[in-house]
């Protein structure tokens, strides 16, 4: 099956039809705010996020955009004096309520981060790491296989098929990014969160990092947040541009980067800010 | 999933388990050092000579006098040739002989106390003949020497880079610039520094051992043996008379009071500067 | 302008040079020295075990052993804990208790070694006495355990060891803990790790530098005199029960120095010296090597 290849410049293009926007929603979120102490980081976020689809979250830097994308898994749990207002439902299921298990809850969201962090192990140890604390498999054979499944799926395997007990520290920048996603993806999430995830990247590696991004949206829902507009428009079926800790818009990206409705969105985009 | 959860709990209760059990010889330490000096510490402690082996009373006042001037002497030694030796680490920092100079520091950081007092005896007690304050006073001032230097090294790095260029950019030279303005900038750390290097040696039993020794009668000579608030707390402690014990508790209580108001010091300094920079 | 940096340099070099030089002294005294020792007995002096000066005997094993033993001892109790505390302080503890602890733990610190012997003459070794006296008897046939309760013997000197190594070795690692990257962590909690989980991969990324924070504490507990003279019983006998007094090199020094009544007694002394002074050398050395390559990285 030929899988239709991401379009580089932004407009016209090959794109699969969107669904139209109704649910099942995978991600809902409702009026959700997020404090730092005192210090108001989101205001009132509501945003519906559909299954299979890439949405991408775009705005200048300090609007909040990691943030909110960190609020999806609860990671800023680990941050002291960090308070939540409102509902984060995911597959229905409100993640900020009561008697919720985070840790469980965790594995099912992926999270991919701006700079690479590989633990300082082997490249099978790194994508081994989330499957063994897990407990998901039941033999060594059965581990080596999710392993190889997954760097496959983060279209590493060729590369590293035949030293996967060399240490992850000894790959290029691109290539340990791959390696996160792998190791993301082998605990078999829902959702895939992405924050930034090509910004340290060279032109090709982003490129490569952009492609997976379009093959593994059949089986994921992914959420990336990015700097880069043209990155956006080229990857995401969706947009959401935050400014100030506030969502401006959320739209379907052909939509947001050839008709926006908001004119802070349209001077963002033309650049008369950022 | 049970599992794990209740293995993150046990751990997380094991860590803070630690905690108290590391506490509690500290608290442990400090109640039996107060409760058990206090009685023993009067005027007499302060003012009087230890009396003749078995008899009851005296006290520790040619001790008290010891250790004050072999931490004097320690300090004059030490203090000129610590700042000094940091300022050329810090100025110079690349340079091998700086490394050569950083290891040795290190090391003699590390030289339990005993050996160095195998070495002053070695470097002072044997050509002088016998032991002496002096001697004494070198133990403790090569136990400082790598105390200082370190500490100054690291507070004078933390100086910012912008204060020695607007100094050359006046005109001065590298001594002025290092003297006016770089050691006095970070002037209180270094304070605060040699302050807790000080304490550190008044605490020092064994570099003492056979280096001033001990001496029963009130000496300021810096050539004769002299008394030390530690030698005669370990010299009481191991003694069997009840009232040598009770003077040995005392003794610790000073030490412990001592090096308590100079942490407690230490660290009001260190806070004040930090809000004095507005950090 | 030249030659007065020049001229600055060089009068600052020369109180820097009295460092290397001091050290070179340190060395080169304690060989000169016991050589009389050295050449008279060469290995055999670590050999033997019959420590009998006054009557010609120089068996100096005991005293090796005895340091060892004590401070693997005192290691094996104190890295859990200072583990437990680096790990409480860094990663665990509420902000507003972060400060008053780091105090207290430096406060372990600086109470200095006499103080905490005359708590272990008084206090500590009385304790040990009674646990020792209520062993039961099955347990006191196992070789670990064997002996009368004196009390004052290994135990006692491994258990005031391991508080005083303790705020060495957690010091450090609270610092190599610090250096461990956010991101580490969030990488194991994004993918569903436990607090314990995440810890322990933030734990294995500093892996080098925390065993140079043992290290360190090794080292301490290898040169500690005062509190370990007071409670270790200073018996020079090679012995595996916790319950024997026995001896080690820094405390025969501390004991028998000024009794050396002849030069070969002495510079058998200073012998030991010499070799306490490479191991604790050696072990420093290694140490510090661990956690500089750790903050390279």
């Amino acid at each position: 099956m030929a899988i239709p290849r991401p379009v580089r410049d932004s407009g016209s293009g090959i794109r699969d039809p969107l669904p139209p926007p109704e649910g099942p929603w995978k991600i809902e979120v409702e009026h959700l705010s997020f404090f730092y102490g005192d210090k108001r980081a989101l205001e009132d976020i509501s945003i519906k996020m559909q299954p299979n689809l890439v949405t991408a979250f775009i705005g200048p830097s300090g609007c909040g955009k990691s943030t909110f994308l960190r609020t999806l898994n609860r990671m800023n749990d680990i941050i002291p004096g960090a308070r939540v207002d409102g509902r984060v439902c995911i597959d229905g299921k409100d993640i900020y309520g009561t008697n919720v298990d985070v840790v469980s809850m965790r594995r099912t969201v992926g999270m991919v981060f701006q700079k690479s962090n590989p633990f300082p192990k082997s490249i099978f140890e790194n994508v081994a790491y989330g499957i063994r604390i897990n407990k998901m498999t039941s033999s060594r054979s059965e581990l080596a296989g999710r392993v190889e499944e997954s760097l496959k799926q983060a279209a590493l395997w060729d590369e590293v098929k035949d030293r996967l007990h060399e240490s992850a520290l000894a790959m290029s920048g691109g290539q340990q990014q791959r390696l996160c996603i792998a190791r993301a993806l082998a605990v078999k999430p829902d959702i895939l969160l992405m924050d930034e995830p090509a910004s340290a990247l060279d032109p090709i590696a982003t490129q490569r990092i952009e492609e997976l991004i379009y093959q593994l949206k059949a089986d994921y829902t992914i959420v990336i947040v990015t700097h880069n507009m043209q990155q956006a428009a080229r990857v995401s079926d969706y947009t959401a541009f935050f400014l100030l800790g506030r969502l401006v818009e959320y739209e379907r990206t052909d939509k947001m980067f050839t008709a926006p409705s908001e004119k802070l969105t349209e001077d963002y985009l033309t650049g008369r800010f950022g | 999933m049970m599992l794990r959860k209740i293995v993150s709990a046990l751990f997380v209760g094991a860590c803070a388990i630690s905690v108290v059990l590391a506490l509690v010889p500290l608290a442990f330490v400090l109640f039996f050092v107060v409760s058990q000096g206090v009685q023993s510490l009067n005027v007499d402690f302060f003012l009087h000579n230890p009396r003749p082996v078995g008899e009851v009373g005296g006290g520790m006042a040619n001790a008290i006098v010891g250790t004050l001037m072999l931490t004097g002497l320690a300090g004059g030694m030490a203090v000129p040739i610590g700042i000094l030796s940091g300022v050329y680490l810090s100025e110079y920092r690349g340079s091998r002989f700086a490394s050569a100079v950083r290891f040795a520091a290190d090391t003699m950081n590390g030289v339990p106390s005993i050996v160095v007092g195998v070495f002053a005896y070695a470097a002072v007690v044997l050509p002088l003949g016998h032991f002496s304050t002096l001697a004494g006073g070198f133990a403790l001032g090569v136990m400082m020497i790598p105390i200082i230097t370190r500490t100054t090294e690291e507070l004078l790095l933390l100086v910012p880079n912008a204060l020695r260029e607007g100094a050359l950019a006046l005109g001065a030279t590298r001594a002025r610039a290092v003297f006016t303005v770089i050691v006095p900038a970070a002037l209180p750390g270094i304070i605060t520094g040699v302050v807790l290097a000080l304490a550190r040696v008044a605490g020092e039993t064994a570099p003492l051992l056979f280096t001033s020794f001990n001496n029963a009668f009130f000496s300021t000579s810096l050539t004769q043996p002299i008394s030390s608030i530690t030698v005669q707390v370990f010299t009481y402690a191991i003694s069997p008379y009840e009232d040598w014990h009770r003077q040995a508790w005392a003794g610790a209580l000073v030490l412990v009071t001592i090096v308590l108001m100079c942490s407690m010091a230490a660290r009001l300094a260190a806070a004040r500067v930090m809000r004095v920079r507005g950090q | 302008m030249r030659s007065t940096d020049l001229g600055f340099r060089v009068g600052i070099g020369i109180f820097a040079a009295a460092l290397l030089l001091i050290v070179v002294a340190i060395g080169l005294s304690l060989a000169n020295d016991s050589s009389q020792s050295l050449q008279r007995f060469g290995l055999n002096f670590w050999r033997t075990s019959d420590w009998n000066p006054v009557a010609g005997e120089f068996g100096a094993l005991p005293f090796i052993w005895g340091t060892l033993y004590s401070s693997a001892l005192a290691l094996l109790i104190a890295t859990p804990v200072s583990l437990g505390i680096a790990v409480f302080i860094s990663e665990l503890c509420p902000a507003f208790l972060r400060t008053p602890l780091i105090f207290l733990t430096e406060l372990l610190a600086a109470i200095p070694s006499i103080v905490y012997g005359l708590w272990g003459i008084f206090v500590l070794v009385p304790a040990v006495r009674v646990v020792e006296a209520s062993m039961p008897d099955g347990v006191r046939e196992l070789p670990f355990f064997s002996g009368p309760p004196f009390g004052v013997g290994m135990l006692a000197a491994a258990l005031i060891l391991a508080v005083m190594v303790v705020p060495f070795t957690s010091a450090v690692a609270r610092e190599v803990l610090k250096t461990v990257p956010m991101t580490q962590r969030e990488a194991a909690y994004a993918l569903g790790a436990t607090r314990f989980e995440a810890i322990r991969a933030a734990m294995f990324f500093a892996r080098t530098g925390i065993i140079g924070a043992v290290m360190l504490g090794f080292g301490r507990a290898l040169g500690e005199t005062m509190a370990v003279t007071m409670v270790i019983g200073n018996n020079p006998q090679v012995s595996l029960s916790l319950f024997a007094p026995q001896y080690t090199m820094a405390a025969v020094l501390a004991n028998e120095f000024t009794e050396a009544a002849n030069a070969l007694y002495l510079s058998a002394l200073i012998e030991i010296g010499l070799v306490l002074f490479i191991i604790t050398l050696a072990v420093n050395a290694l140490s510090r090597g661990l956690i500089w390559s750790m903050a390279q990285s």
